[in-house]
């Protein structure tokens, strides 16, 4: 049970710093939602600036990947995603073709390195 | 599945019209890419060494799959507790105009803020997405336990995926639990590209994959909301360029 739940710090921390920062905007966008134009220029940089993040994010995990994953090599993850990408844009922008064939690629790959 | 007639005495009570939520999770293919997402969430949080009731703890109390892969890829690479919660707030602030937009649909003379709680803690772009294509064909003073419904069950196939992704890593070859932690970056990056609706957006997703491991060189600690902020800036920049053009 005690590695179920792990050390209650790592738990106050995920509340600290995920669970209150996350969800201010939520409860925000419920008490003031009523007077904000939703095409105002601070949104608009507001947004992306959060894609931008997330594409950091994206990149972090290919550029300096955790567990598992550091055992494929560089190109390999470079190429499964780049195929994932073209393979997407060719599905007319299906997000779950895209997946399976980045997957595909990156399992093959490692399979004929193997 | 289709849902009943906007006349229909299936819409009579509001226990049903949850349940009609509930079974609508089976109606959308996002329900399988945010399956996939959260596989890789939890093998992610196995491999940087969080335990899996924090894994499933973050699935259902931040319930924001960016969220979640940022809070967990700062804390495990040493950024501080600040810097985390920052990058947190910052990938959050999206929820803000999607709960503004959103609530309106479901909102009725007599409704009280504290009914549309759960709603809004519910609200991630998977189901303000689908809230756009479902509630016009639920009826007003049903839209709130219909909502309720598909947002409880979309959390409750991803805690699912969490503990089957975390368990996975455990278990699994190497070459198996990589491809379970490679769902993340791919279901993300497309998820996300998917939803560009303007060329500033698709600047800034670029920017921002290009940009990181430049910033990474430094090794600030704060690498991915310092690219991210110059990344989004110069996207905006494109953004006011592009209107004033």
């Amino acid at each position: 049970m005690s590695a179920f739940i792990g050390d209650w710090h790592a738990l106050l921390i995920l509340l600290v710093a995920g669970v209150i920062p996350n969800d201010i905007w939520r409860m925000l966008g419920l008490w003031f939602g009523g007077g904000i134009d939703e095409g105002s220029e601070l949104l608009v940089w507001v947004r992306v600036v959060a894609t931008a993040i997330l594409a950091g994010v994206i990149a972090e995990i290919l550029v300096r990947p955790p567990g598992a994953l550091a055992g494929v090599s560089g190109w390999l993850r470079y190429a499964s995603v780049a195929i994932g990408f073209v393979v997407f844009l060719i599905s007319r922008r299906s997000t779950f073709a895209g997946v399976i064939c980045g997957e595909i690629v990156m399992l093959v790959g490692q399979w004929w390195l193997g | 599945m289709s849902l009943p007639p906007l006349d229909s005495p299936q819409w009579h009570s509001s226990v049903r019209a949850f349940a009609w939520g509930l079974r609508s999770i089976t109606a959308t293919v996002l329900t399988l890419v945010l399956f996939a997402t959260y596989l890789g969430i939890g093998a992610l949080a196995h491999d940087t060494h969080f335990s899996m009731a924090w894994a499933l703890a973050g699935t259902a109390f931040v319930w924001a799959g960016p969220a979640q892969i940022i809070l967990i890829s700062t804390l495990s690479s040493g950024a501080s507790i600040v810097q985390a919660a920052i990058a947190v707030t910052v990938s959050a602030i999206r929820l803000f105009p999607m709960v503004v937009s959103v609530l309106p649909m479901m909102r009725m003379p007599k409704t009280r803020r504290r009914h549309l709680i759960l709603v809004a803690h519910l609200i991630a772009v998977t189901l303000w997405v689908e809230s756009f294509r479902f509630l016009p064909h639920v009826p007003r003073e049903r839209r709130i336990a219909f909502v309720q419904g598909l947002g409880i069950g979309l959390v409750c196939v991803c805690l699912t995926a969490t503990t089957i992704g975390y368990v996975l890593a455990a278990s699994l070859s190497q070459t198996f639990a990589a491809a379970i932690l490679m769902m993340t970056p791919l279901a993300f990056l497309f998820s996300t590209a998917r939803n560009c609706r303007e060329l500033a957006d698709g600047v800034a997703l670029v920017l921002g994959l290009l940009l990181f491991p430049i910033v990474a060189m430094l090794n600030t600690g704060a690498d991915i909301l310092i690219s991210g902020v110059l990344a989004g800036s110069m996207a905006y920049g494109v953004h006011r360029w592009r209107a004033h053009a």
